[in-house]
């Protein structure tokens, strides 16, 4: 029994780090006023390109662990750059945010899937980022193979966390992205430009989404293939409406999620006599309740969110 | 590298004690501007001069142009032509950052705060020389509050949530942003319509303090405040300047009618009384508001057919909640409410409306039209299902529907270029219009109004107060909710007054003065 919580725990800790970094970056696009149900193409994507390069260096036979590095950073930037093209559509087009999204998340997991069948084939297992842990600490009973054991990666990306709160509450750009997101007619009153601030927050969440989406890749499955996100960029929006726009409460709702998608997995290995199908569902219901039933107090939501703004229409 | 920002910093710093030396504005014109919406010419070669030290009050219907003019002047609008000159050199504003440079500044008549930022962060948010390369340098910002509190006596509390905060303390919050930022001229718009009457009091006390200090430009449809600041008037109407003067000259009366183009008087209720049958009786009703507080505690209300009933009392005191619960929008906990016999509480919104009630909203964007919707559709809302505007309840009847918003806008004088606009695109008195057309020609048997003329100006007003004698000479019972007491006192057979959820007392309309209500109004009833 031990074993199965401690197997849970660890596990929780490195699979929430997918979600955590993708709805990091939809809090920030939100907070700004735009919802970008395209998370899930752009994860896609980002997962491709960051095992492409570690698959080529593979293959060429100079492989070296910095080319994971080089394939976060390639992941980030398709990303980024696949921000900035929503926002072409939905900002400086202002097409409607959800049909935009979802035409989104299709062209970006296709694209994914139809570039992966002419550079590589089939599904190739990649050396990818090992989990080498923290020397020392690493040993410690339990509490070593629950917070020690983990890749880099997943440490920086909970670091992510209170650096996005800095981001968002300290800074003079995450004020302005607080301000376009609830009342853009109120900023661009005060000499803020609404679309370039929603630019630049569509290219960070699109870059966090792009590594997001590599973690899946190099650091998680070590392999790419066309499902390889299932749905994680949808739950990442719905996580950032779970953790009001908060990086904090973001962490807490991933955690929640991943927790409960552990414990259906360790459900279903360990063989207990118990319809695995309920157990698939069961962070899914968990969202979904959670959703329903959570503070309906939205004083301090984006009130503007998935609303274009243009300055000269009267309202 | 590290030296390179601080240098950039320094630079940054050192660039904004100019700005505070600014002499400001000697002189500002705005020379032949014409500005166009889709179907609608909002300014036709308009020209206003303002110098230095002035109050310039902009007067004019809504939907005027007047705010529109002053958006072209903040550069929130791009003028089709024109040319605005400040000190005698012709600028051009991209935006309002160019605007604010120069020192000018605006409060617009909806507040342009954000609700979830702290007041510190909304006035943070303009003052660039704040924006550090890693944060935001709150402290320069408080004390930038602190100076600019003590200036002009304006008290607001940084660490509050704009969405916390009374709408008093926001137009507050709004002045010393403004002046914050550095505004040496400053457009106010229309800053006293969402005020209650001592915070409008208050406001117009400290502008006259501010006088010697800033120019001001100052929007309005009210004409005791243009009496008591301005010292220039100019009167826009239609998008066009049909009057330029000094305020001193002329009496409001003057005013009035030059802004509306014809007389104003507003119609008294002078009628004998009609002794209709009982149509509306409200019979000890208990309400809930929507915090689940008592709201409505045993209230009583008899409205009979052909007479006004005013109801007066200090908005919050459960005004909505009882129009609400008549129209079936809200449970009645207890009680029963009787339209003409029959029992209404608690059935559907439909079967009261089936029953000949009409209802002009509080929230009249909300409430009141779908803002959409075209303005012809709006006028079907609540018979989109009748045969006269559907084929067998399937089909629309466009020609009907056509038909019947050509005769409405015509009768009820919507000033709008075409039927098929959207209804949120106009102004709010022309939505009050459209409410009032549709409500008025469903030929209801009993009226609820509530606060009809909020926010309009007098052509409007006029226009509404006559509409609602001539329903009551028809023979319709009316229950008026207000909380101008003018305006109850003027059009009521009877006003009751509510406080705390129930009728302090009913008084006939010889009886009523306006010290008697307002004595009401706070909870005193000289009979306990």
């Amino acid at each position: 029994m031990m074993t199965i919580i401690v197997n849970m725990l660890e596990m929780c800790i490195s699979f929430s780090v997918a979600l955590l970094l993708a709805s990091i970056g939809e809090m920030f696009n939100q907070r700004a006023g735009v919802f970008n149900l395209g998370c899930e193409g752009i994860m896609s994507l980002g997962a491709f390109f960051g095992m492409l390069v570690v698959y080529f260096a593979e293959k060429a036979g100079y492989y070296s662990g910095w080319f994971n590095f080089l394939g976060f950073l390639l992941a980030a930037v398709v990303g980024a750059l696949l921000g900035l093209f929503f926002g072409l559509i939905v900002v400086t087009f202002r097409a409607p945010q959800g049909i935009a999204g979802i035409g989104f998340q299709m062209f970006g997991v296709g694209l994914a899937g139809t570039l992966f069948r002419y550079y590589v084939g089939g599904v190739q297992n990649i050396k990818g980022v090992t989990a080498t842990g923290i020397p020392g600490l690493r040993n410690i009973p339990v509490i070593g193979q629950i917070f020690f054991s983990h890749s880099v990666v997943v440490y920086l990306a909970y670091l992510t966390v209170p650096i996005a709160w800095y981001i968002l509450f300290k800074t003079p750009w995450g004020l302005k992205v607080r301000a376009v997101g609830t009342h853009p007619r109120a900023s661009d009153s005060m000499g803020i430009n609404v679309n370039k601030i929603r630019y630049e927050a569509l290219a960070l969440g699109g870059a966090f989404a792009g590594i997001a989406g590599a973690y899946l890749s190099l650091a998680q499955a070590h392999l790419f293939n066309d499902t390889i996100i299932s749905g994680r960029g949808f739950i990442a929006v719905a996580l950032v409406y779970f953790g009001h726009w908060h990086p904090y409460q973001i962490l807490g709702g991933a955690m929640l999620f991943t927790l409960a998608q552990t414990f259906q997995a360790q459900v279903q290995s360990s063989g207990i006599a118990f319809p695995y199908e309920f157990a698939v569902m069961l962070p899914y219901i968990l969202v979904i309740v959670v959703l329903a039933f959570t503070s309906k107090n939205n004083k301090m939501s984006p009130s503007a969110l998935g609303k274009p703004f243009n300055r000269e229409q009267r309202v | 590298m590290n030296c390179k920002i601080k240098s950039m910093l320094k630079k940054n710093v050192s660039h904004y004690p100019k700005q505070e030396e600014n002499e400001g504005i000697t002189s500002l014109t705005m020379e032949g501007i014409t500005k166009r919406f889709p179907g609608l010419l909002a300014l036709n070669n308009v020209n206003i001069e303002i110098g230095k030290g002035e109050i310039l009050a902009l007067v004019g219907e809504n939907g005027a142009g007047k705010t529109t003019l002053m958006n072209v002047l903040m550069g929130l609008y791009q003028a089709d032509e024109g040319r605005i000159t400040v000190n005698g050199k012709e600028i051009k504003f991209k935006g309002p950052e160019d605007a604010f440079k120069i020192g000018i500044g605006m409060v617009h008549q909806q507040y342009m705060l954000v609700p979830n930022l702290t007041v510190a962060e909304n006035i943070a948010l303009g003052m660039k020389n704040a924006h550090k390369l890693y944060k935001v340098d709150m402290q320069a910002v408080r004390k930038k509050i602190d100076e600019v509190s003590e200036k002009y006596g304006l008290v607001v509390n940084p660490d509050a949530y704009i969405y916390q905060i009374s709408v008093g303390e926001q137009q507050r919050v709004e002045l010393v942003k403004t002046l914050c930022l550095g505004a040496k001229f400053l457009i106010l718009d229309e800053p006293t319509s969402a005020l209650t009457p001592q915070e409008t009091d208050e406001l117009i006390k400290l502008l006259l303090t501010m006088k010697d200090k800033l120019s001001i430009i100052f929007i309005s449809h009210k004409l005791a405040e243009v009496k008591a600041l301005s010292n220039k008037v100019v009167i826009l109407r239609h998008g066009e300047v049909v009057f330029k003067g000094n305020t001193a000259d002329y009496s409001a009366s003057e005013i009035a009618s030059k802004m509306t183009g014809h007389e104003v008087e507003l119609p008294q209720n002078t009628e004998e009384d009609m002794h209709g049958e009982v149509a509306l009786d409200v019979k000890n009703i208990s309400v809930l508001s929507d915090r689940g507080a008592m709201a409505l505690n045993g209230l009583n209300l008899c409205i009979h057919s052909g007479e006004i009933v005013g109801l007066a009392g200090v908005s919050g005191n459960g005004q909505r909640e009882l129009a609400e619960a008549i129209n079936g929008l809200r449970r009645v906990e207890s009680g029963t409410i009787e339209l003409f016999g029959q029992e209404i509480q608690n059935t559907s919104v439909h079967s009261v409306i089936e029953r000949g009630m009409g209802y002009i909203p509080e929230e009249r964007n909300i409430e009141g039209i779908v803002p959409p919707f075209s303005i012809k559709e709006n006028y079907i809302l609540k018979d989109s299902d009748n045969e006269v505007y559907s084929k067998k309840g399937l089909f629309i009847n466009a020609k009907q529907v056509q038909k019947n918003a050509e005769k409405l806008v015509k009768e009820f004088d919507v000033r709008t270029s075409s039927i098929e606009l959207s209804a949120g695109s106009l102004s709010g008195g022309n939505i009050q219009k459209v409410i009032l057309a549709r409500e008025m020609t469903r030929n209801p048997k009993f009226l609820i109004s509530v606060y009809p003329t909020r926010g309009l100006d007098l052509g409007a007003i006029e226009f509404i107060h006559k509409k609602l004698l001539e329903k009551r000479r028809n023979g319709v019972g009316i229950l008026l909710i207000s909380e101008e007491l003018d305006e109850i006192m003027s059009l009521s057979d009877k006003i009751a007054v509510i406080y705390k959820g129930r009728i302090q007392k009913i008084l006939r309309r010889e009886e009523a003065t306006r010290a008697k209500l307002g004595m009401l109004m706070a909870g005193v009833n000289d009979e306990q």
